[in-house]
């Protein structure tokens, strides 16, 4: 099936939870919904489900509107952040669930329970109650259950967020292909942009209820339309630089650089440069850089990378290095803005230009 | 602050352990120097939680002792230790202003009035809580709870040792950054022992000197990040920290020489011959492309399976005999459509039944 929102707004007492989101959602796709906390994920995956009907705007389903449709007739699974199990049914009946409301044949649940449990290496533990479980097993086992229904929608509502990280690792490979095989449209939400460009796919940013830009997800990292979006899709926090333009060259902090290809027609004025963490660097770059002298506040060294979090002029800054970068708190460092790693904004806070940097990857997905 | 001796300490939860197996945390025999920050990291079940309650006095280990400088602490009550503890969810007094709750653990300790107040505004400060002072608790983010709780140790001047049970799991990413940026900055400046749980890599990382890394019941490798990153001592090691893993295959190893993938690859050390299971370990950082048939004879025939581009750096998904291979790249870099892997010889590790076996020169 193909999903479309037209113009869709929810509001709640006084609140408008989703404000005019049109989106497209085509049959066998992966979306993730990337925003943090309170952004709308959840209240936008409800309105998808039939869950909650919104104030204003249409759903459709291949066409037709299912406004007013109950959720029990949409063909929908729905996984969530806290992990949701009949507690008295063993793993097996668990997964069997839908398929007994749905009155397939004994068989037929048989086969599809085991290797779905296959899948999610829950096999060994088909006898037991959720409740002796640990929390990886509960919810791959409330992710089989939402596999067997054959929905042709499939929300997941950050999913493994209770998960350890390996585990993660593991599912965001495994639940994509799971579900990508049964050719429904595969919404994902998560808080983290690391875990929307592991999944790849489309991504459609959040923030305050609104979509701020839908689309390849490496091509709205690379290119986010408006600061806010390219901050919803940072992490460690975005660097926010304010420099002016004048004849060719940027400036800021009295020092000024030839400003980065793609702004040769852009009027002369001020301007918001973004710079994520891994483009502010602690080394001179090979090409002309800014350097500014900034303050070492705090780092944080994860064996391959480390952390620098530095303070310049009041404004708190992140840069992420490649290996071990010893250096003390209260330090005075050199610190090089890159303008190739340079992300323009104007005064309306659009993209005006971005580094050239890499198309989107060839389709080498095997 | 104390150091804190832990004198072959093992645990069983069975009245009459028998078998290793029997032992959800295997001897453990180590000091942890006073004033240090360690993180005790692991998947699920590996036994951190025990050792845990073992240091907080919630649980009496099986065998072995624990020791506070060099006061045996073993079977002391919780309350007779002097530690604090912060855990997963915070625990605030809902009804106490923010001051009032910092000041409790003083008021019990029947700490002089002023005292008190000089301590309570010292903390608030740290935590950069002064301006929510006399607001009550209740309405607080979890992070700003989270902060009480930490705060509520950090008045107490004389504590042995600070615990985190997995202390950011219920905060927004975005505020985990700055959280823990706050107590890595509080721990340089006041010098407590802290003791960190979590499940987490980056959290254990970055927060802590020292990490403890556990697996079933045993402490497998303890070192600085740089250590585990560059150095894993057992193969869980090189798979447990790092996104995506190190990469584990089957080898054989005689002399200085290596064969993997039919090519023979010269080490630079010389290892002894091993029985048992051989394994070879390369971290997916230093691995580089070069087209097929090219590269210097450490070439290794691998088939691409996909390519991960996640922006700042892409992840190459390979096979190399049968067994998956990964190579992260940097930024920008092209991926031959025929690829064979180029790794350094001195990034090499060798394992053998999973430990690491350094050789010699």
């Amino acid at each position: 099936m193909t999903l479309v929102l037209q113009n869709v707004s929810k509001q709640v007492g006084v609140e408008e939870h989703i404000r005019d989101v049109s989106l497209t959602l085509e049959k066998g796709s992966l979306n993730v919904l990337l925003g943090p906390t309170l952004s709308g994920k959840t209240s936008l995956m409800r309105l998808m489900a039939g869950l909650d009907r919104p104030t204003s705007g249409d759903i459709l389903v291949d066409g037709k509107s299912v406004v007013g449709m109950p959720v029990q007739r949409r063909q929908v699974a729905m996984v969530y952040q806290q992990f949701i199990n009949y507690p008295t049914l063993s793993v097996y009946d668990n997964i069997a669930s839908p398929m007994r409301v749905a009155g397939a044949d004994k068989a037929t649940i048989d086969r599809k329970v085991r290797a779905a449990a296959e899948l999610l290496k829950l096999t060994p533990y088909l006898e037991r109650t959720p409740l002796n479980l640990s929390g990886g097993q509960q919810q791959r086992t409330a992710i089989a259950r939402a596999l067997v229904k054959d929905a042709k929608l499939v929300l997941l509502d950050e999913p493994l967020a209770n998960l350890d990280y390996k585990l993660r690792e593991e599912l965001r490979v495994e639940l994509p292909r799971l579900f990508g095989e049964t050719g429904a449209v595969f919404v994902y939400a998560t808080t983290e942009p690391q875990e929307a460009l592991l999944l790849g796919g489309r991504t459609a940013t959040l923030a305050e209820g609104r979509v701020t830009q839908f689309g390849t997800t490496i091509d709205v990292y690379s290119r986010p339309t408006d600061l806010t979006t390219a901050q919803t899709f940072s992490d460690p926090p975005l660097n926010v630089v304010p420099m002016v333009k004048a004849g060719g060259q940027l400036r800021y902090d009295d020092k000024t650089i030839a400003a980065p290809a793609g702004t040769e027609s852009l009027a002369d004025g001020p301007y918001t440069v973004a710079i994520r963490p891994h483009h502010l660097m602690l080394h001179r770059p090979a090409g002309a850089a800014l350097e500014v002298t900034a303050a070492v506040s705090t780092t944080e060294i994860t064996g391959s990378e480390s952390f620098v979090h530095l303070e310049h002029g009041g404004s708190r800054w992140v840069a992420l290095t490649h290996g071990v970068h010893r250096v003390e708190v209260g330090d005075k460092v050199p610190v090089y803005l890159d303008p190739a790693g340079f992300l323009v904004f104007d005064a309306q806070q659009r993209l005006v230009a971005a580094p050239a940097g890499q198309s989107a990857a060839p389709g080498m997905r095997a | 602050m104390a150091k804190i001796t832990l004198d072959k300490i093992a645990h069983s939860y069975l009245p009459y352990p028998k078998t290793d197996a029997d032992f959800a945390l295997k001897e453990i025999d180590h000091v942890w120097e006073d004033g240090g920050a360690y993180a005790l990291l692991g998947p699920s079940g590996c036994g951190k939680t025990t050792l845990l309650n073992i240091i907080s006095g919630l649980l009496v280990p099986s065998l072995g002792n624990l020791l506070f400088d060099k006061q045996d602490v073993t079977h002391l009550a919780p309350e007779q230790r002097n530690i604090a503890e912060v855990f997963q969810f915070p625990v605030v007094y809902d009804t106490m202003t923010v001051a009032e709750n910092l000041a409790f653990p003083l008021v019990n300790r029947r700490i002089p009035r002023d005292e008190i107040t000089k301590r309570v505004s010292a903390a608030l400060d740290m935590l950069d809580l002064t301006d929510k002072a006399n607001r009550k608790a209740q309405g607080l983010t979890a992070d700003e709870k989270q902060k009480i709780s930490l705060g509520r140790g950090l008045v107490r001047y004389d504590v042995n040792a600070i615990l985190f049970d997995e202390p950011l799991t219920v905060i927004d990413p975005h505020m985990k950054w700055q959280l823990r940026t706050e107590l890595k900055a509080l721990h340089r400046r006041f010098g407590h022992t802290m003791i960190y749980v979590t499940h987490d890599q980056t959290e254990a990382l970055t927060f802590a000197d020292k990490v403890v890394v556990m697996y079933e019941g045993e402490v497998v490798q303890i070192g600085t990040p740089e250590e585990l990153f560059d150095d894993p001592a057992h193969t869980f090691v090189g798979y447990f920290i790092g996104s995506p893993g190190m990469n584990v295959l089957p080898c054989d190893v005689a002399g200085d020489k290596l064969t993997l993938g039919g090519r023979e690859i010269t080490l630079g050390r010389r290892y002894p011959k091993m029985s048992g299971k051989t394994e070879v370990g390369v971290r997916p950082e230093f691995v580089r492309l070069a087209p097929a048939g090219q590269g210097a004879a450490g070439g290794l025939p691998i088939t691409v399976t996909a390519v991960e581009d996640i922006g700042r750096f892409k992840i190459v998904r390979a096979q190399l005999q049968g067994h998956s291979f990964d190579a992260v790249l940097p930024e920008g870099s092209e991926v031959p459509a025929e690829a064979s892997a180029v790794v350094d010889p001195a990034r090499l590790k060798i394992y053998h039944d999973s430990h690491l076996v350094r050789g010699t020169a």
